[in-house]
Formats: C-alpha cells, sequence, structure tokens
C-alpha cells in the first residue's frame, strides 16, 4: 500500500485547531508511519503539491489569498475536510461581517479606533486584500467533510482522521464550539 | 321599522328621482383621477344654467373599467363616457339633454360589459353607496326581513349549503358547511366576522364593493348572524381603504338608525351589531387566526389550527369568518333561490367571482364573470388583450399566494379545481396580465420579496426562509447563481409549504414553484456563475 | 374518559385524553426535537421541529399541540422529517450570529445540541450577519440579541408565570425581536421585577445573568416547571 500524502491548511482562523491536531501526541507517530504531511503550516513546503490524499482546511475564506489557496487545493485533493469552526460556520473570523463590507471594518480599526493618524494599510502583493464577507469554505469550494469544533479535541481528530485513512465512513460527530 | 315601512322608503325614493340623472363615479379609482371634481363642475354647470332641480347629479360606486375613469353615466339613457375631465362637465349636460357631445363613450356592446354577470356587483355604480334609502329602493334589506321573519336559522343555512357558495377569499371553503358548523358547535356567545384586510398586491375587489354598495355585506352578515346564532358581527377592514372605513360608517349609523341593525330587528327577537376594526396594514392579518388575535387586542399573529374559527374563534367562542364577496353573495341566494344560484358557473364552483384585472391589459378594472370562463376570454375578450399588441405571456392569480399561468394554458376554465390543477389558486380575485416582455424571475423575486416583509416572524420557515429565498432569487437576477442554487430554491420551498405554520409561508413559494415549472428557461438563462462550486 | 392508544412509529402507546401529542411521545421514550416548547409554558408550535406525520392528515402537525385521540398512527421520524428538521436549524443558524466558541451558553445550549440531534454540520444558506445591538442596561442581567431565536419562551414565561408581560415581540419578518416594556431599554423598564424566569426560560446565551461565568452557568430551564408545579400543589 502506498503511502497517504496528507496536507493541512490555514487560512482565516487562530491556528487553534493545528494545536489540537498537535495535541495528537505519540500518536502523530503512528500517523506518520502512514502517511506524508506534504503541505502544511507546519511543514517547510511553499507551493501546495500535487495529488494529495486528504486535506484539512483550517479557518475561514476571508481574503483573496485565502481563495486562491483553498481552490488550488480542492484542485489538487481528493478528500477535503473543513476543520474546526471557522472553516464550517466563519466563526470569529466572520464576526467581522455585521459591520458591513471590508472597507468599513478596516476604516473602523485602523482610523477610527486606530492611533491618531492611523491609515489603512495598502500592499499591493504584500497584503492580501480582504473579502467583502468572510464565507465557510463551502461557500467556495465543495467539502467532503465536516468536523465543527473550536477546536475540534484530539481524540475527536483522531477519530475523522483514522476512518478517513481506512477508507470508512466517519461517524456523525457534530460539537460546535 | 316593518316591511311597510321599508317598501315606503323605497317608493318614496324613487318617486323623488328625477327623470334625467347624471351618476358620477365616486369610488376610490376615479376619485384618485378627479372624479370629486368633476361633481363639483357638473353641479356648478347645472345651477347656472338653472337645471339643477331637473337633473340630478349622484355619486355611485365603481363602474368597473377603472383603468379608463373618471367614468360617468347618464340615466335613462345608459350612455357612459370614459375619461372625463372637469372641462368635459359642459358637454355631458348637452349628451343628457340629446345635443352632440365630443367625450369618449365607452361601447356598452363591448366584451367587456356584455362578458359579465353581475351578482355581487349588481348594484355597483347604480347607487349612492352613502344613502341608504338608495339601497332600500333597489330593494335592500327586504331579503333580511324574509329571512327573519319567514326563515328558520336551519332553512337558511341549507339554502346556502344548496347553492354551492364556497368562500371567496381563496381556499373555497363550502360556505354553508361552514355557517352549519358555526351554528352546531357550543358556545355562551358566537361572533360573525367580515374579512377585508385584502392585501394581494393588485387586488381592490373588496375595497371596490365595500365603497360602492356596502349595506349588501351588512345584510348579508346580519343573515348570517341570523343564521348561526351571532348578536355581534366585526367588520375587520384595513387601514389602507379609508374611503371604504368612512363608507361603512356612515352605512352602519344609517342602518342602526332605521332599526335594521342594533336590537329587535324588523321588531323581531333577532338582535345584532357590527363594529368596524381597523387593520394597521399587515397582510398576514387577513389569515383567520392572526385577524383574530388582531380584534382581540393581540399582536396578529396566526396559530396552528385546529382548533378552527368556527369553534373556537374570538375569545374562544365559535366565529364565523367569511370575505367581504362571500357575504355579497348571500341576499341574492336567498332571493333568488339556491338553485337559481348553483345553475351559474361550473361543476363544482358555482355563481360568479369578482376579479380585479390588472397589468398589462387594456381594459383595467373590476370585473364579475361566471365561474367556469375560460382565462382567455377574461383576458382577451374582456380584458382587451396587452394595450400594445405585444403577445401575452402569463396571467398571474391568487396574488402572493397563487401562481402564473402561461398563456399556453389560457383555455383553463376558471374555477377552485381547474386553476390548483395548473398549480395556481383562485385566491381572492387579482388576477395580474403580464406580456412577453416581462421576466418570471422578477415576477417571482417580487412576490417573495412582499412574502419577506409580510411574515410575521412567529415560524422559522417563513421567517428565514422568504429572506433566503428572496436572497437566492436576487443572487440569481444578477447572474451569480450557480446551476445546483435551482435546486436549493425547490428544497427551500417544498420546505416552506410543508412546515410553516398558516397559509402565508405555505404558500408563499407558489409564484416561484409556478414559474420554474413554466419558465425553466428564464431561470437557467440567468444562472451566471461558472463553474460549479460551493455545496 | 378512557385513556387512548397510539401507535407511535410502530409502537402501541397509551396516552390520558387530553393530553398532547409530545407527550404521549416522550413518555413512549421517543425523542424529537423541541425548541420553543417548554414544560410549564403555554405552547405556541412556531418552531416547527416537532412536526409529525400523522396518518390520514394531508399535512404535518405540531406534536405539541396535536392533542391525541384513539387510534392516531403517527411517524415522528422519518426521513422526510429528518430532512425538515435539518433544514430548519440551518436556517436558524443562518438567521443571527451564532458563534458558539464566543458565547456564554456553549455547552448549556439547546440550540447547539439541537444541532448536533439533527445532524447539522453545516449551513447550506448564507449567513445573514445582522448586526443586533445588546442590551446590558439592567443591573442583573443582559439581552444580546444576536443569539436570540425568537422561540417567545422569555415572553410567555414573564406573562404566563410571573403575571408581568415585560417582555413582548416587535417587528415583522426577519426584523423580528423580543422587546422590554414599549422598546425601552431592559434596565428602565418599570414593569420588570428582575425575577430571572425569562433568563431561566432562554434556550441560548439571549438573555443571560451578568457577572456570572461560562462554568458558572447552568442550563435550568426545567426550573420554569418545577415553578408551575409547585405553585399548582401549593408546596
Amino acid at each position: 500500500m502506498s503511502r497517504l500524502r496528507i496536507a493541512t491548511i490555514w487560512l482565516g482562523g487562530c491556528s487553534g485547531c493545528h494545536m489540537s491536531l498537535l495535541d495528537l501526541d505519540e500518536w502523530l507517530i503512528e500517523l506518520a508511519a502512514r502517511a506524508d504531511l506534504v503541505y502544511s503550516p507546519i511543514a517547510d513546503t511553499k507551493r501546495f503539491p500535487p495529488e494529495v490524499d486528504l486535506t484539512l482546511i483550517e479557518g475561514a475564506i476571508a481574503n483573496d489569498e485565502h481563495l486562491e489557496l483553498a481552490q488550488t487545493a480542492r484542485r489538487h485533493s481528493k478528500i477535503i475536510v473543513s476543520f474546526g469552526d471557522c472553516a464550517v460556520t466563519g466563526n470569529v473570523t466572520a464576526l467581522r461581517n455585521p459591520l458591513g463590507p471590508a472597507q468599513n471594518v478596516l476604516q473602523q480599526v485602523y482610523v477610527e479606533h486606530g492611533d491618531p493618524g492611523g491609515v489603512i494599510p495598502h500592499e499591493p502583493g504584500i497584503v492580501p486584500v480582504l473579502l467583502d464577507k468572510v464565507v465557510p469554505v463551502h461557500q467556495v469550494i465543495p467539502v467532503d467533510y465536516y468536523l465543527p469544533g473550536c477546536p475540534p479535541s484530539a481524540p475527536r481528530i483522531r477519530a475523522l482522521l483514522e476512518a478517513l485513512i481506512e477508507g470508512r465512513e466517519p461517524a456523525a460527530d457534530i460539537r460546535f464550539g | 321599522m316593518d316591511l311597510h315601512e321599508l317598501e315606503a322608503i323605497g317608493e318614496r325614493e324613487q318617486a323623488q328621482r328625477t327623470r334625467l340623472r347624471i351618476l358620477c363615479c365616486a369610488a376610490a379609482g376615479c376619485q384618485a383621477s378627479g372624479a370629486l371634481e368633476l361633481k363639483r363642475r357638473l353641479e356648478t354647470v347645472l345651477t347656472a344654467a338653472g337645471k339643477l332641480a331637473d337633473i340630478d347629479v349622484t355619486p355611485v360606486g365603481c363602474m368597473g373599467l377603472c383603468g379608463h375613469g373618471p367614468l360617468v353615466r347618464l340615466e335613462p339613457s345608459g350612455e357612459m363616457f370614459e375619461r372625463v375631465t372637469p372641462a368635459d362637465a359642459e358637454e355631458i349636460v348637452a349628451a343628457l339633454e340629446g345635443r352632440p357631445c365630443t367625450v369618449t363613450r365607452c361601447d356598452r356592446q363591448h366584451p367587456f360589459f356584455a362578458r359579465q354577470f353581475p351578482i355581487v356587483l349588481r348594484h355597483c355604480g347604480q347607487i349612492n353607496p352613502e344613502r341608504i334609502e338608495d339601497y332600500i329602493a333597489v330593494g335592500g334589506y327586504r331579503t333580511l326581513y324574509h329571512v327573519i321573519h319567514e326563515m328558520t336559522p336551519t332553512e337558511v343555512i341549507a339554502a346556502i349549503t344548496r347553492s354551492g357558495l364556497r368562500g371567496r377569499g381563496g381556499a373555497g371553503y363550502p360556505t354553508g358547511l361552514k355557517w352549519a358548523t358555526v351554528a352546531k358547535s357550543p358556545g355562551e356567545r358566537k361572533f360573525v366576522v367580515c374579512n377585508a384586510d385584502e392585501g394581494d398586491p393588485g387586488a381592490f375587489m373588496d375595497r371596490s364593493i365595500l365603497e360602492s354598495d356596502p349595506h349588501l355585506v351588512l345584510e348579508g352578515m346580519a343573515i348570517a348572524a341570523y343564521a348561526v346564532g351571532a348578536e355581534q358581527g366585526f367588520i375587520y377592514v384595513r387601514g389602507e381603504y379609508p374611503l371604504a372605513i368612512e363608507r361603512l360608517q356612515k352605512a352602519i349609523v344609517q342602518a342602526r338608525r332605521f332599526g335594521l341593525l342594533g336590537a329587535q330587528i324588523f321588531e323581531s327577537g333577532f338582535n345584532f351589531r357590527i363594529d368596524i376594526r381597523v387593520g394597521a396594514g399587515a397582510f398576514v392579518c387577513g389569515e383567520e387566526t392572526a385577524l383574530i388575535a388582531s380584534i382581540e387586542g393581540r399582536r396578529g399573529q396566526p396559530r396552528p389550527r385546529p382548533p378552527y374559527p368556527a369553534e373556537s374563534g374570538l375569545w374562544g367562542m365559535p366565529t364565523l369568518i367569511n370575505n367581504v364577496e362571500t357575504f355579497a353573495n348571500v341576499t341574492a341566494i336567498i332571493e333568488h333561490g339556491p338553485e337559481w344560484f348553483s345553475s351559474i358557473g361550473s361543476n363544482r364552483s358555482k355563481g360568479t367571482k369578482v376579479f380585479a384585472l390588472t397589468g398589462k391589459v387594456r381594459n383595467t378594472g373590476l370585473i364579475e364573470v361566471p365561474m367556469g370562463i375560460t382565462l382567455r376570454e377574461i383576458v382577451e375578450e374582456i380584458g382587451g388583450g396587452t394595450p400594445d399588441g405585444t403577445p401575452v405571456k402569463a396571467v398571474q392569480t391568487g396574488g402572493p399566494s397563487g401562481g402564473c399561468i402561461p398563456a399556453s394554458l389560457f383555455d383553463t376554465p376558471v374555477d377552485y379545481e381547474s386553476l390548483a390543477a395548473v398549480g395556481s389558486i383562485m385566491g381572492s380575485g387579482g388576477m395580474v396580465v403580464m406580456d412577453e416582455h416581462t421576466n418570471m424571475v422578477d415576477v417571482a423575486r417580487f412576490y417573495m420579496e412582499f412574502c419577506k416583509d409580510e411574515s410575521c416572524g412567529k415560524c422559522i420557515p417563513c421567517r428565514v426562509g422568504t429572506v433566503q429565498l428572496f436572497n437566492m432569487l436576487t443572487k440569481l437576477r444578477n447572474r451569480q447563481a450557480h446551476a445546483r442554487d435551482l435546486d436549493k430554491i425547490e428544497e427551500l420551498c417544498d420546505l416552506m409549504r410543508e412546515t410553516s405554520l398558516c397559509g402565508l409561508g405555505q404558500s408563499a413559494p407558489n409564484p416561484v414553484l409556478s414559474t420554474l415549472h413554466y419558465f425553466r428557461h428564464e431561470y437557467e438563462e440567468l444562472i451566471g456563475a461558472e463553474g460549479d462550486h460551493g455545496s | 374518559m378512557a385513556a387512548k392508544t397510539l401507535t407511535i412509529d410502530g409502537h402501541l402507546v397509551s396516552a390520558r385524553p387530553g393530553e398532547t401529542l409530545l407527550a404521549a411521545i416522550r413518555d413512549a421514550g421517543i425523542t424529537i426535537p423541541t425548541l420553543c416548547h417548554l414544560d410549564g409554558l403555554s405552547e405556541v408550535g412556531a418552531c416547527r421541529l416537532c412536526l409529525v406525520e400523522i396518518e390520514g392528515q394531508r399535512r404535518l402537525q405540531p406534536a405539541c399541540m396535536t392533542m391525541v385521540s384513539e387510534g392516531m398512527v403517527v411517524h415522528t421520524n422519518t426521513p422526510r422529517l429528518q430532512s425538515y428538521r435539518r433544514q430548519i436549524i440551518e436556517l436558524l443558524f443562518a438567521e443571527r450570529n451564532h458563534v458558539c466558541a464566543v458565547c456564554v451558553a456553549s455547552g448549556n445550549c439547546e440550540l447547539q445540541r439541537l444541532a448536533g440531534m439533527v445532524g447539522m454540520d453545516h449551513v447550506r444558506y448564507e449567513y445573514l450577519s445582522p448586526n443586533y445591538p445588546v442590551d446590558i442596561s439592567h443591573p442583573r442581567f443582559g439581552i444580546d440579541h444576536n443569539r436570540c431565536v425568537l422561540c417567545t419562551r422569555c415572553v410567555r414565561a414573564c406573562d404566563e408565570i410571573e403575571g408581568v408581560h415585560t417582555w413582548d415581540v416587535a417587528g415583522r419578518g426577519v426584523n423580528a425581536h423580543v422587546i422590554t416594556d414599549l422598546n425601552q431599554p431592559w434596565g428602565t423598564s418599570t414593569t420588570c421585577t428582575s425575577c430571572g424566569k425569562c433568563q431561566l426560560a432562554c434556550p441560548t446565551g439571549a438573555i443571560f445573568p451578568r457577572g456570572v461565568t461560562v462554568g458558572e452557568r447552568p442550563h435550568a430551564s426545567e426550573r420554569i416547571a418545577l415553578i408551575v408545579e409547585a405553585r399548582k400543589q401549593r408546596w
């Protein structure tokens, strides 16, 4: 049996879901025996590789970079998992949505409530451009599985990964927050 | 008041009438286009000519051809003029005296008039709605006398049942059965309620009836009250109808003064008083349980049925709720007999139906036609097709609860079952004609916006579903939707239809579902988003 | 009057006459989701989660407001009902800002629990993301309208048990919201007795006690039924 190619990506979120993944402790060593981590914020890879078996997406789609990476991941992955509440619902990342479009939010944060003389940062090509609305991952690409939780606990992550690695349908496991 | 006095009033009224009369429409539509100014001008002209004693200028109710108002009719010649302006007053007087007149005449032989069958509207445009004497002169309140003195409540209910009359508010529930249920339901007190909370966009049947012939409705309600054993009635009329409210108030005061409402009507043991309750503009208050809550002084929200109001309505008492037009049919049924009534119309839908014909149609107005007439006859013959000759595309019946029927199905007869079979409903009588330039997604979106604004907010499927549907239709309109969004729209429509608490939410998807069914290509043409993402 | 016998999900069940179908279903040990229902309060049939299929009836009926009758055959958990329940929960999550991660009721919330119960693992509708205010003018309680599901349990608890009717609903459709007095800040209400029953009745974190940590806030909706029972029995 060939080794599985697993990727994890970190979009608009706090990285708590990745912390929870690291919380799997010694099971990670078992996982490493069966799969390669081909792309991840905790691995030194610059480009999302082709032919990935399983990708966990943490975080909501908040800017153009997130959108592009999610679409790339979808093109190159067999299975996509929305990993954690931000990916599934928008969660804390989407708390800015009630304040209106991106420009309103930036104005409030950098000018109205910022230091005197505050300006809205504008660095094309360096600072990603915010989308007007933060949306969950499944609103921009098809998602195969959902693992809500803020963050999902390590045992819940393990249950999902074990099922997917063994080619089983994961048991329903819904717990927001 | 007894029968002799009633007849004496009628005869005196006939005798006092001048031979020559000018009937000037004073319903809301013609008033809006200057009918009152015209009436004043006519009176001025007649006064100047010293003829005011010989020629009456009578304000009357709706003459039907509202789109061509203000309308004027001459008696006894019956000639009718359209789009009459105050400047035309001299010429109208000239016409009355047989001199030449250049004001446009209505063709009384036109199918718009010839194809109609007025029962409910029989006095509309004939009598002054603000004078009870006018109503008595055309035979008014004689049926009530007959009912009170010569019929038992059971006989009245039997007559209504045999006539085959069904609720004109839209759902078509057999009226006789409803009356019988209220009559048989135990309760200390019973109530009769007239639902005049007409809220469908494009509908003005009930308003026109109330503005043109309020006593007909009061008499119908009194007969119903006698039949079911009620002593108190309410007319729930929407606040947007100030003229109807004013005329109803006048009519109630007049009827009370004549002893035709109140205690011991026609010197019998039958008492019945009617009060008006003015709605504050919520569409949902046309739903009977919400209407009850509103009359009781609570927030106008529906509650699940059963129990139906016939068993437990106002303050928990058996309550008969009928629509304006239903009550307006009652006197004719008693007067001419149930067999006469059931000979009109089609197999399962008896009598006539009043429609407010609007939209892209040459003859806009109020019509009354026998049930079973086809949509084609209404739209093309009575309505005269579209103003510029563009082909008619569809007709919308039943307002936000109804559906769009394509021109290919215009041979469908207008009755409760046939309209339901083609995905629409009879509804209360709004009929909006659409031509080739009308986009059906826009139509569906318009009605969904209406439902979203008018949802009371009590149940989740309607409160949130209408907003989500409206947003999805907007997205589609902006060419931002995916192919699979159509499935999502249909799924949400199904949820709302099956799980909403009241008729508003259950029927809110109808305009979407019927246009999706008959005009799916118009939805598909608007699918603009690339790819197939989003799940 | 004799007890009624009905069939619920294939099992013969007996029920007291005058009992609701919901009570009979629960007596039979079957769980169906509810939200606007709370033991001790009147029924409104608004949330539509307890809709069941009754053989011979064309429309689905809310179990909480349907009386049991002899020979009734009821299905409480068909695939169609499951799908409707899930959609209703999705619509609720999309309506306001239900962010469990930052909510005082997380772990104690009926809406959160319902999501799991009906199998809603994501919301397919677009979030409406309204911007509702938080009213913390009352010294002991606060209301965050962003978390309100308009179940009106607070309105009924205040009216029917405390007998005060401080709470009611204003506005139509998706703009409907609960208000205190005539839409005055809660803290300025002249009718509120600060009894806290609204807070007990609230299924989510919309009405919350101030100065209490998330962990300390127990979910105590059942105390409403206890109060009603205590009064009835004159404890």
